[in-house]
């Protein structure tokens, strides 16, 4: 008889937890490591607000979070830089891209003997990672710091050697401010390097900075402010020396939002306006207009309205810029698009 | 009794044999599979992509040549260097150690195979390349002449990425050829002995008992070399060219494939890398056939000559 009413508990049991499993729904993306932190912040505080839903992302990249998106593997993908129109004609359906948050990358170096910050503007850039600039004291850099001895030091390039999203954003600035570095080098999440030492991740570029003397790098925003480590300023289109801050990043995003195409699949490197940090980029979530499980889209497409809204509230504190209130607007136009139960 | 056993002894040899050829099928199934996802790039390139020096993923040219370089210079360069320390550890853990040594002494040689290659890579780049950096500073200029060292001191680079395979290979190496020596009769060393060899005479016997096994010790040591990944490629620069100066930043086939696959969304780039995965996959698979055929022909010659050399020696001698 025990034995009876125990199994008979145990069904009950097992039956009662199959319910609670059915209710739950849960939606897997993968994509882009840069956004990371903040999309993690968001699954764990929208899992607060609403228990049954349980959003799970893999940091593999963006490459891999777009094959994972086109085969299907994945609801949702992320990506730092857009999709190419060939990747778009070799998905099974229309994507769109959702911006969700904007980064920035700034210059660090390593130059022992001088104080103060170092200006710099994209030509000089370019021509150090091209290595037409060879020596600290050449005469365009010396002309954007007048008044700063500097040293007849080499200067060592330092850049990703993985393939990343942050170098990315780095070479599609340096393409658009140098037509040979367009020409000899392009864009991509890796390119072929003319010069210079591939450290592994942020840590590895920063950790090669900060031990060569003579040395230029690129890290991330956050990166950098967490770390405390010291970045230049870069000349934006209209001519000022910014230093990157979360204002001055969602502010190339506010000149951005005139000429926004309706698909938010835009670069936003050298925007013009006043007060605009040069470097920045956004960083998409990829979804498809017109999804298989549209019982999912209804949860996916919630979440992205509260991520929009309130969720921009945890941008600064992990270092990422907030969207401008007018995009938001235009994606919450593109939300309505997408079809769901 | 008897043909219940033996079948039992059929199951177990069935069963055994069943887990033997599912390895060799796991074997040729990666094989298969690295050469039909790299279609693309085989087609493209063809046997260029061996010879080839460029790597240009925004281009679409690929070319793996810098990195077979780069992964089998390194591996060679830290294997000459790991391989007599690793057998001096080995000879002493096994010959030479007090018995209260031993077991803390092991323990500790091993502990250096289980650390994860992200720590040694974290330390490579924290405590190694400063110390590199310093050490290729200090080279005086005549020295810096030479191709092996010239460039730029800049720490990063082969020198780095051969000392810390090097500290990695070492307990692979030590503590296999320490087993193979654990393995050698007693009685060889005790007829060396008999016939009058001093210590050194004995344990160079027992190393010649034991050759086969050290070789394979050796060649684990080379297999890991070629494979590793994280931590060479957090200190050798990445940077895709063919030199023969330790100074110079460098590159290999596994480093690539860590940085670069996960942001690889273009068909013939994807392919391109699991290119560069098959040449690796073909090159260990030299490795280890070419040391199956050392150790063959060791076998082969040491049934022509029967008495080791170092023991025959003092046979001749009367005194």
């Amino acid at each position: 008889m025990t034995a009876g009413k125990r199994l008979c508990a145990l069904l009950t049991g097992v039956a009662l937890f199959a319910c609670v499993v059915d209710a739950q729904s849960t939606i897997n993306g993968a994509g882009a490591t840069f956004p990371y932190p903040i999309y993690s912040k968001w699954f764990a505080e929208y899992n607060k607000l609403k228990s049954n839903v349980q959003i799970n992302y893999q940091s593999i990249g963006s490459g891999g979070g777009i094959r994972q998106l086109t085969n299907q593997t994945v609801f949702f993908g992320a990506t730092d830089g857009p999709m190419t129109p060939e990747q778009m004609q070799g998905a099974p359906g229309k994507i769109l891209h959702l911006p969700t948050v904007l980064g920035a990358v700034v210059p660090i170096y390593n130059l022992p003997g001088t104080s103060g910050e170092i200006k710099f503007n994209g030509p000089v850039l370019a021509d150090i990672f091209l290595g037409k600039i060879a020596k600290w004291d050449d005469p365009a850099i010396a002309k954007l710091n007048s008044g700063m001895k500097l040293p007849s030091t080499d200067i060592t390039v330092v850049h990703r050697s993985d393939g990343s999203g942050t170098s990315y954003i780095w070479v599609d600035y340096l393409a658009k401010v140098s037509p040979e570095w367009l020409k000899k080098v392009g864009v991509a999440t890796s390119v072929n390097w003319p010069v210079g030492l591939g450290g592994k991740g942020n840590e590895g570029v920063s950790g090669l900075v900060q031990q060569t003397p003579g040395s230029i790098g690129y890290v991330e925003l956050i990166y950098a402010l967490q770390n405390k480590i010291a970045y230049g300023s870069v000349q934006n289109a209209e001519g000022e020396f910014v230093r990157a801050t979360i204002q001055a990043v969602t502010a190339a995003a506010g000149a951005a939002v005139k000429n926004m195409p309706k698909d938010f699949r835009v670069s936003i490197t050298n925007a013009p306006g006043k007060g605009v940090y040069p470097i920045s980029s956004f960083t998409w979530i990829l979804l498809y207009e017109n999804p298989k499980d549209k019982a999912q889209s209804k949860v996916m497409v919630d979440f992205m309205k509260w991520a929009l809204t309130d969720g921009q509230k945890f941008a600064g504190d992990l270092g990422y810029a907030p969207l401008p209130a007018e995009i938001v607007k235009l994606e919450m136009d593109a939300l309505s698009t997408i079809k769901v139960s | 009794m008897s043909t219940s056993s033996s079948s039992n002894d059929l199951r177990f040899r069935l069963g055994t044999g069943l887990v033997a050829l599912s390895l060799v099928l796991l074997v040729a199934a990666i094989g298969f599979e690295l050469l039909r996802q790299s279609q693309l790039s085989i087609a493209k390139f063809g046997l260029s992509f061996w010879i080839n020096d460029v790597w240009d993923p925004v281009s679409g040219e690929f070319g793996a040549r810098p990195f077979i370089w780069g992964t089998l210079y390194s591996s060679v360069l830290a294997l000459a260097l790991a391989t007599p320390i690793a057998l001096g550890i080995a000879i002493f853990l096994s010959e030479l150690c007090p018995n209260s040594l031993r077991q803390p002494l092991t323990f500790l040689t091993e502990l250096l195979a289980a650390i994860p290659s992200i720590v040694y890579g974290l330390w490579g780049i924290f405590v190694l390349v400063p110390a590199v950096r310093a050490f290729e500073s200090s080279l005086p200029a005549a020295l810096r002449s030479l191709p092996f060292f010239s460039g730029p001191p800049v720490g990063v680079g082969m020198l780095s990425a051969v000392l810390i395979l090097a500290i990695m290979v070492i307990p692979f190496i030590s503590s296999v050829a320490r087993e193979v020596l654990k393995a050698v009769p007693m009685s060889q060393r005790e007829a060396a002995y008999a016939l009058g060899a001093t210590q050194w005479e004995a344990i160079r016997a027992a190393l010649y008992y034991g050759r086969t096994g050290i070789v394979g010790a050796i060649m684990l040591g080379f297999g890991r070399a070629l494979g590793e990944t994280m931590a060479v490629t957090m200190v050798i620069g990445n940077n895709p060219q063919i030199s023969l100066s330790l100074f110079a930043p460098q590159y290999t086939m596994a480093a690539v494939l860590a940085n670069e696959f996960t942001e690889a969304a273009d068909e013939l780039y994807l392919d391109a890398l699991i290119e560069v995965g098959l040449v690796l996959f073909v090159i260990t698979l030299f490795v280890n056939a070419g040391s199956r055929v050392l150790i063959w022909r060791m076998n082969r010659t040491a049934t022509v000559r029967t008495a080791p050399p170092v023991v025959a020696a003092p046979l001749g001698d009367p005194a």
